[in-house]
């Protein structure tokens, strides 16, 4: 089985978000990076699934600037084959123009199936996975908390408000996961010695980003300072007061 | 002039609240715009789409088939595809819900156009402007849309549904014939069916506070007095098995804004702030006077939750008549 997982360098989510000089962008000073946290769950299924199968190959593919070297070879430690990097200084805005270098790298090259997160935690657009399989004209389905691969045939279960949706699709296809989908592991010492001896490949990519731009980036707006309405059991009258009369949600 | 493609959701053969959030973000852009705003949804035969109009959508195409009573990506997309290709469309809007959040990609894909999802505000200023949340709701990003036509998803229960009585006709259309590589096969509900998070009015979420699984029922039981009520979870009790990560709320959970976010021995972890801190109304249940969840709350209670949220659901359903 071979597959392919692609993963995204992002800010640590504990990290502190400050606006950049030009006002478009983040203020990078400072800030941790790690391997996005959903695609640690697409790693582990392709590392599961390899094993089941008793061989195979699992390749981790990352676009962005040399920084990401270092998340795939988070990706390596955690048991990924090799690791290929997509290299350029832009950070496209638009998801499609992500897909497209991704796609361009993943077709023909025989994958059985491609996992993603369900969604980068910096970009937050929980896009780039399925506009991948369009682009491949490949079966999809995302943010999958459940996965069954038996005979060349796949069956995914999907949250959706109020109930599970079971897909059944044709391999290959394309994935993207959700948390809860397993456990991933933690990179063991030895794998992360052995990463370091891993190939991992680096190619310049050409992406050009068009139809939408960042005008502005900001802070949210505060929440307005809140107040404490008591202590204990007995303020609950005074809580009820607020949310009938100031706040008119009851 | 700019039309534009609203995307409408059934389920059951009822359009679903969010449609008209969608039909009210559609006109937004459509009325500053000058164009006008058609209405597109997929089912089985039979959908009631008669009060599509009451929120502003001059057509509605609605293409049926048995085959499509469950979202099936393939055909939808393909449905909206050939709808846009037809028409002088700027924007195509859908709704960020778990069926909007799989269309828009492929709608953007195939259309090889550009996509702005999960958005929070819009504007039209030669163009749609949109803002979303980045980095978890930590900064806001306004992006200026050039090219024509975009697809935009918004975030559920942000844009106040506005009533703008248009002639919301009804047009009828055939679905295209589409090979089915993946295919939806059936839906499992929960055996006690709860509203959801990401859709309920109200929201009652529990954390470790709770001490153990057991005692989630106090969280219920505020859900049932309030009423219309969903019940949340923090992750560290999801992942301790307490509650289903259906019901977690936060960074690697569900997004949620309702009218009335009730927290409840959760102390307020950045990761769970980026999940309801765009609730309308934030109430919080806490032992700790310090804890960082009363820094975004509107109404706070500083107590034992074990004495404070049973005195409250009583009080509520004095309230309730009950
Ligand atoms: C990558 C990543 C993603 C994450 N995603 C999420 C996410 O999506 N959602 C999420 O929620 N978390 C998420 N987390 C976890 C988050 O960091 C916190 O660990 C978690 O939210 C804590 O849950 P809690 O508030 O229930 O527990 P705690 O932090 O342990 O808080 C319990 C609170 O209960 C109060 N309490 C205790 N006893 C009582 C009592 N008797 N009466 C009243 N109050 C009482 C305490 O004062 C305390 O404030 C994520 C973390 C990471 C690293
Ligand atoms: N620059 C990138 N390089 C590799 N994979 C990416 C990149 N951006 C996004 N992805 C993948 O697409 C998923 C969804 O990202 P997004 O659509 O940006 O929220 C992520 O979890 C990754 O698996």
């Amino acid at each position: 089985m071979k597959i392919a997982v692609c993963i995204k360098r992002v800010p640590d989510t504990e990290a502190r978000i400050k606006i950049g000089a030009d006002g478009k962008s983040i203020d990078d000073n400072g800030v941790k990076f790690v391997l996005n946290p959903y695609d640690e769950f697409a790693i582990e299924e392709a590392l599961q699934l390899k094993e089941k199968a008793g061989d195979g190959e699992v390749v981790a593919i990352a676009m962005g600037t040399d920084g990401s070297q270092e998340t795939i070879r988070t990706a390596l430690a955690m048991g990924a084959d090799r690791g290929v990097l997509l290299q350029t200084d832009v950070v496209a805005v638009n998801p499609v123009t992500v897909a497209k270098a991704l796609a361009a790298e993943l077709d023909g090259a025989g994958y059985d199936l491609v996992l993603f997160g369900k969604l980068a935690v910096d970009d937050d657009s929980q896009a780039v996975g399925t506009i991948v399989s369009e682009l491949l004209g490949l079966p999809s389905v995302s943010a999958i908390g459940h996965l069954d691969i038996t005979d060349g045939k796949g069956t995914a279960e999907r949250e959706i408000e109020g109930g599970v949706e079971v897909v059944e699709f044709s391999l290959p296809a394309v994935l993207t996961a959700e948390k809860g989908l397993n456990e991933p592991r933690y990179p063991a010492l030895r794998g992360i010695m052995m990463a370091k001896k891993k190939p991992l490949e680096v190619k310049p990519v050409e992406v050009s980003d068009e139809g939408i731009a960042v005008v502005e980036l900001a802070l949210p707006a505060e929440r307005p300072e809140g107040r404490i309405v008591g202590e204990g059991p007995d303020a609950v009258p005074a809580l009820i007061e607020a949310l009938r009369m100031e706040a008119k949600v009851l | 002039m700019a039309n534009v493609l609203a995307v409408l959701e059934q389920r059951g053969g009822a359009l679903k609240q969010v449609s008209h959030e969608v039909l009210t973000a559609a006109r937004t852009l459509a009325d500053a715009a000058g164009g006008t705003v058609d209405a597109i949804v997929l089912g089985p035969g039979g959908v009631d789409v008669s009060g599509a109009g009451g929120y502003g959508a001059d057509r509605v195409i609605v293409v049926e088939s048995d085959d499509l009573s469950l979202y099936q990506p393939e055909p939808y997309a393909a449905a909206i595809v050939a709808q846009t290709q037809s028409g002088d469309y700027a924007a195509v809007v859908l709704a960020a819900t778990a069926m909007g959040k799989d269309l828009a990609p492929r709608v953007a894909g195939r259309l090889d156009c550009p996509l702005a999802a999960d958005v929070t505000a819009l504007e039209w200023n030669d163009g749609p402007v949109a803002s979303r949340p980045l980095y978890s709701g930590k900064a806001i990003a306004k992006l200026q849309l050039t090219a024509s036509p975009c697809v935009i998803s918004v975030r559920p229960n942000v844009f106040n549904p506005v009533e703008n009585a248009r002639d919301g006709t009804e047009q009828k259309a055939a679905p295209s014939e589409t090979e089915l590589r993946a295919r939806t096969v059936e839906i499992k509900e929960p055996e006690k069916a709860r509203l959801d998070v990401a859709e309920a009015p109200i929201v009652v979420s529990g954390g470790r506070g709770l001490k153990e699984a057991e005692n989630f029922k106090l969280v219920e039981e505020l859900a049932d007095a309030l009423g219309n009520a969903a019940v949340g979870a923090s992750r560290a009790v999801v992942d301790a098995g307490w509650r289903s990560h259906a019901e977690q709320v936060g960074q690697t959970g569900k997004t949620v804004s309702p009218q009335l976010y009730v927290a409840v021995g959760i102390s307020g972890a950045i990761q769970h702030l980026a999940g309801m801190r765009t609730s309308k109304v934030i109430v919080a249940i806490n032992k700790d006077s310090d804890a960082p969840i009363f820094k975004v709350s509107d109404y706070g209670i500083v107590g034992d939750l074990f004495e404070v949220v049973p005195r409250l659901t009583q009080e509520i359903k004095n309230l309730r008549g009950g």
